[in-house]
Parts: structure tokens; sequence; C-alpha cells
């Protein structure tokens, strides 16, 4: 130690010593991330291994994913290193997850948020996959499949079709019929309230469904390429076109269960299920309320009536699910086997047989097994013109999270508002869709 | 200390030793290197630039670099993929957020609501409490676990319960008064015109428990003889209380009202679970969390409410640090 005779100088020494201290622990702390940084990226990959990041936190879809890669692995000798997170989890870490050191492939969306990863270099085009994949999906699936670059993308594993869904013993009990048009829709509503029904069941406490009605008012009024241009940001929200949407909608939304705001989606499918509403416009999912076997049996859907004569019924909405490659794979090679699996009609057989909620994205999968309601779900999809994905997955998320699940869930609740509500919206899209 | 040590040993007298004979200056200054060699052994020094250093290391980088970095990123946007595509904006996201957010000035008046409720009812109802437990009154000890007991519960899981309270359908209220029938309904979680109310209900029920803990600390610490006194005096209870006891707890308001405003500042947690900061509950927390964290990535847009809230949060701990130092100084 160093002595000094001047008492001063020893405190001086031991500031410096602290400070020193104090620096190598700070390049220690900056050096720890940054090493972990180089080993993540750095280790050299197991050939025999592909690995997955999934969002199936879910009992039966991670089973159902676990039996698909076994039978890869049975097929063709890689192991598949699944890393299963929480789905909400997964889908607010994407972006950091996709920076850092994603795994080679990973579950996500078909649509705009697929198309925003891939045009951030986020991740890695397929096309060699879909060579031999081509075959086994219809061309509307094809373009779901692609980047803003022509390129493909995803590889699609299943799709669910959103439409008005009732119990088939309520209508024939009333005597109601399926209405096909706009007008005979109103009619039905008012005939139902009558009857002492809740026409159409609605929750909104989670601020998405509102979002699934805005797209069938829209597509029907105004028809696919309006509704692309509109989730695009470049069509205007103060068009006479977004304000007939919501005139339509304004008209209807008597008929709504009132309170949605405050309301759960699975409590308004619950009023269906207990019969006390007569309609209910959500995703094939709502089968899962139905917990009595002959509940479900009783459920059933119809398309969104036609509202423009131009535009018919000929679009649905689907949103699809599937498989992405990373851009930081380590197993290239495997990954492409394991999409090229992944399209398959194999692998949807699979997974269909745990989940009589969804239908097979390809048409070579074999519908045998389908339920009642599956086959009509697939024929829908299949003898669709577009398919449309859902406002939050063929939009920025920002702008449909921050901007408009809370104008929409206004609207609901104070119809009268409208003309504020669109002028809003269009002002902060603007923001939105100039910035990057 | 060793210097006074020794003055003792030398001395005998402890009497002497508290105050330092005039002359004995020069005495410590000699034996200084002495002490200090004794006090900071090398290990002594690693240890001790380890406990402070590390700390402050920390510090800095989770508080310091992190503000920093936050209020830089409010002048820019930023998709929060790769640092490329940060963009300078200037003002942009200050200039959008006042004139453009429809949800931001309802989100600065729910905070300042929440607030003021918290003080008004809850603060109030927790010294209430807290004076008549403090009179050793039969099952004390439980009616004190009692009302604490909600603040041991986490917020979230108070937004849950509360949640289901409010439920329109099948929640108890609604259920109770027949409020859950078409055309019937009242919307506790959705209508903006109650839905803030029926939180602060929610947060009011945890804080009168935090509040009561508080004051009852307070009221052990009043000296018995004071009451006594002021009994003699022919003072009644409230003038007591008012004239004497709540005086004496100065200190206690002092602490209560900085934990009101950091617990209005920070409210998230329960909203969030609730509904999750729809129409009628913004909060500017809640703000920043949907712009930043989530696939929405607004992460310069966000910044700049976190921000405002930083501002906000500034101008109310500047002026009582301002009081505190200066009544240290006098003091």
């Amino acid at each position: 130690m160093h002595v000094t005779p001047s008492g001063l100088s020893v405190p001086g020494t031991s500031r410096r010593t602290l400070l020193r201290g104090m620096g190598g622990a700070a390049a220690l702390g900056a050096g720890i991330p940054l090493l972990s940084a180089c080993g993540g990226s750095g280790t050299a990959a197991d050939p025999k291994t592909v690995t997955v990041g999934s969002n199936a936190s879910d009992a039966v879809p991670k089973k159902a994913f676990a039996d698909i890669y076994a039978a890869f692995t049975k097929d063709s000798g890689l192991k598949v290193d699944v890393n299963t997170k929480d789905h909400n989890t997964f889908q607010e870490q994407i972006n950091s997850y996709l920076q850092g050191t994603p795994d080679d492939v990973f579950h996500w969306f078909a649509g705009y948020r697929m198309q925003f990863f891939a045009a951030k270099g986020l991740a890695t085009p397929i096309d060699d996959v879909w060579k031999s994949i081509e075959g086994n999906f219809p061309d509307a699936m094809k373009k779901l499949s692609k980047g803003e670059d022509g390129k493909y993308y995803f590889v699609p594993l299943y799709t669910y079709p959103w439409a008005l869904f009732y119990r088939k013993s309520v209508f024939q009990e009333k005597g109601y019929e399926v209405p096909t048009t706009w007008d005979q829709l109103v009619a039905l509503c008012k005939q139902m309230q009558k009857d002492g029904l809740v026409p159409i069941a609605f929750g909104d406490k989670d601020a998405w469904p509102a979002m699934g009605t805005f797209d069938q008012l829209n597509f029907r009024a105004n028809g696919y390429d309006f509704h692309v241009e509109l989730m695009a940001g470049k069509a205007s929200w103060t068009d006479a076109k977004v304000r007939k949407v919501f005139d339509l909608w304004t008209e209807i939304l008597p008929y709504h269960q009132d309170g949605a705001v405050g309301r759960t989606w699975q409590d308004a499918a619950q009023t269906l299920a207990s019969k006390k509403a007569g309609m209910y416009l959500l995703g094939t999912f709502v089968g899962q309320q139905f917990t009595n076997e002959a509940d479900r049996e009783d459920l059933d859907f119809f398309a969104f009536p036609e509202i423009d004569p131009a535009y018919g019924q000929d679009t649905v909405e689907a949103p699809t699910d599937g498989f992405m490659l990373s851009k930081a794979k380590k197993n290239h090679e495997g990954a492409v086997k394991l999409l090229e699996y992944l399209g398959t009609p194999a692998a949807e057989e699979i997974y269909l047989k745990s989940d009589p909620n969804v239908v097979a994205a390809s048409t070579k999968a074999d519908t045998s097994s389908y339920s009642a309601l599956q086959k009509k779900a697939y024929e829908m999809i299949s003898g669709a013109k577009s398919l449309t994905q859902f406002m939050d997955r063929d939009s920025r998320p920002d702008f449909t999270s921050t901007v408009m699940q809370p104008a929409l869930q206004k609207f609901i609740r104070d119809p009268k508002q409208v003309d504020s509500i669109l002028s809003s919206i269009e002002r902060q899209k603007k923001t939105i869709f100039a910035s990057s | 200390m060793t210097n006074a040590d020794t003055t003792i040993e030398k001395s005998g007298n402890p009497e002497e030793a508290a105050v330092p004979p005039p002359g004995s200056a020069h005495v410590p200054a000699k034996k200084v290197p002495q002490g200090h060699k004794r006090l900071l052994t090398k290990r002594d020094r690693l240890t001790l630039s380890l406990m402070a250093g590390l700390p402050t290391i920390l510090h800095i980088a989770l508080v310091w670099v992190t503000a920093l970095a936050s209020i830089l990123l409010a002048f820019t946007t930023w998709d929060g993929i790769g640092f490329a595509s940060i963009t300078w904006v200037g003002l942009d996201n200050f200039k959008e957020l006042f004139t453009n957010n429809p949800q931001f000035w309802p989100a600065v008046e729910h905070n300042v609501v929440w607030f003021v409720v918290l003080i008004l009812i809850p603060t109030p109802l927790g010294l209430f409490l807290a004076v008549q437990l403090d009179k050793n009154i039969r099952f004390s000890r439980v009616y004190q676990t009692a009302f604490f007991l909600p603040v041991v519960l986490s917020m979230a899981v108070i937004g849950f319960v509360w949640q289901l309270v409010y439920n329109p359908d099948t929640g108890l209220i609604n259920s109770l008064i027949g409020a859950n029938e078409p055309g019937k309904y009242i919307d506790w979680i959705g209508d903006p015109d109650l839905n803030l109310w029926a939180i602060l209900i929610a947060a009011s029920w945890r804080h009168t428990g935090y509040m009561m803990i508080l004051y009852l600390a307070g009221l052990k610490g009043v000296d018995p003889a004071l009451r006594e006194a002021s009994a003699l005096d022919g003072a009644g209870e409230w003038q007591t209380f008012k004239n004497v006891v709540f005086p004496t707890l100065r200190p206690t308001n002092t602490i209560v009202l900085v934990v009101t405003i950091i617990e209005a500042l920070r409210a998230f947690d329960l909203v969030f679970v609730f509904n999750k900061g729809a129409e009628g509950t913004e909060l500017l927390s809640i703000l920043v969390t949907n712009n930043i964290i989530g696939e929405s990535s607004r992460i310069g847009y966000g910044s700049a409410i976190a921000v405002v809230l930083l501002v906000i949060s500034l101008a109310v701990i500047i002026p009582y640090l301002i009081a505190t130092f200066r009544k240290e100084r006098r003091a």
C-alpha cells in the first residue's frame, strides 16, 4: 500500500482506487451483455436440429404442434427444438425477438404484419420452399404469403372465417330465415327485438371485436380493393365511403347488445349460447365457448349479407396463421425442410385433429373428418374471391392499437360523434403513416 | 472513531473527551495517516469501491441513462428496429400529442382526478380508522388486519377482483340491483361517465388501508403526555385531536402527501387489468405502455408522453425538495 507523508493524499489515492474500481466494474458490466450477444450469434448450429419459436402456449394447440414436429422428425431425422412463449407475450416481444437471436422458424400471421417484418429485413424469403408446396394452396393463400416485393415469406397452416353465428334451433323455432341482403338483416333484427331477443350479441371490452364488424361492413359496401387501400393508409378516413360504413353501422347499432364496451367476447358468446341473443358476428373460435356437445351441434353461421350488389359476398375475412423463416437462421437447410413439411396437407391434418374450430389453409388437406361447421367454413373460404386478414393484421399495428381501437369504442358508445371521430382518426393516421 | 477512543483512554474522563480541548487540534492531524491506514486496507478499499461503485453504476445506467435516453427519444420517431431507423423530428411528437391525440388531455385530467380523490376520500377515512384503532378498542388487531389486507394484494389482483364485481352481465352489483337485463344495463366498466369512479372506488378501498397504517404509526408516536395535558385543560376529544394530535402528525402528513402523489402518477396496473384504459379511464402511464410496449412500437411518441409524465413528477417533487432543504438549513 502506498504510504504518503501527507494525510491528505491518502484519501486521494483511495478516491482514485475507487474510481478505478468503478471503471473496472463499468467495463465488466458493459462487457457482459456484449459477450453474451457474441455468444448468441456465434454458436455453431447443430445441423441435425431446427429451432422453432412458438406462440402456441395453450395446451391444445401446443400438443397439436408437438405432434406435427414428432411426425416431421420421424420423416426427416431432424430434431425440432421448440421454444414456446405465452401467446400475448410472444406478440408483444416480437420486435426485439426478431432482432436478437430468434429461432430458425417462428409462428406468425399472414397479412401486413408479415409483410412488415419482411420489408424490415427480419425475415428470409422462402421462394425455394414454395417451389415444392405451391400446388397445395389456392391462389388466395399464395397472395397472402407474399411480401411487398413479390417474394414468398410465409407458409400458411390454418385459417378460420368471420361470419354471423346463430343457433339453428332458435331460427327454426321462431321461423327466421337466413338474411342475404342488408334489408333482410335489418328486418330480422327488428323481428328478433320484438321477440325479446338481443338481435346481435356484442362485447368490445378487448377492443378488437368492433374491428371485425367494421371490416365486414366496409368490404361489403366498398369492396376488397377499398379495404386494402384504407388499411394501407392510402384512402382517407374522411372519405364519403368510410362515412357510409359508419352510417350503416349506426343503423344496426341499436340492435347490438348494449353495454358492449364493458363486456368481453366470451361473455357475449355466452348470451348466444344461452339463446338470449339471436346472432353474433365473430370468428369460428366462438365455438370454444360452446362447451356442451349438443349446443355445439346447434351452432351454425352464415356470411355477412350483401350490401352493394357490385361486391356481393365475394370477400371473406379469414385470418391465417402459419410460419416464417427468421433472418438469423442457424440451420437454413433444416429450416427449409421443416417449412416444406409444414406446407403439406399431412401436417395440416395432424393439427386439425386437435382444433376443430379452424380449417386447413391447403386445398389438398383431407376434409372427410371435418365437422359440418368446418366443411361450411372451408367452402366459404375456398369460394371467396378475396381474403382479408382482419383490421389489425392488414394494417399497421401501431395505428390499429393506439388509434382505431379507442376510436371504435367511442363510436359504439356514442355514434352521433362519428364526424369528429373520423376526422381525428384521419389526422392521427397521417402522422403515423408518415413516420418510417 | 479511533481518535476519540485514544482521547478517552488518555484523559480517562468521558466528559472532557466529549468537548475536545482547544489545543488538541494538532494531535489528530498527526494521527490521521495511521488511522486511515488502519481504516482502509486494500481489501477495505475494494469492498468500498464495490459497495459504492456498483450501486452507482447501476443507478446511473438504470435511472439516469434511461431517463436521458427517453428524453432524447421523445424528439425522434423510432419503430424499435435497428438504431439506423431513429429519425430526429424535433417537437413534432409533442405537437401531435397536445393537438391531435384525443386521449392525451383526458389522461392528464384523470391522473389529477385520481390524486384529488385519493386525498379527499381514502386519506381522511384512513386517518379516521387509525384514530379509532388507536383507542385500543377490542379486536383492534383484527380490524387492522382486515383494513390492511387490500394493501397486501397486488394491484393486478385488485383490478381482477373488482372487474368481476362490476361485470355488466354476471357481476355482483348488476345482479343484485337487476341491471343485467337488456335495456337496463349499467356499464360500470365501459361507460366513460362511470368507469373512472368505479375504478377509484377500488383504488380507494386499497388506499384507505395504506393510509390507516401510516397514520396509525404516526399516532403511536404522539406523546401521551400531550393528550393528558389537553384533557386537563378541559379540551374535548375533537378539540384535542384538532389542536394537539393532528399538528404533531405533520411528518406523517408529509409522507401521506408524497405517497398519494406517487400513487396518482404511477396508477396503472389496476386500470390496465380493469379495462385496459378504455375511454373514460385513460391514464398517462397507460398511454406510454400502449405506444411503446407491444407491436405498436411508437417509441419516440411514447417517450414524449413519458417525458410529460416526468415533467409533472418534477413539478411536484422540486417544490417539495426545496421546502425540505430550506427547513433543514433553518434547523
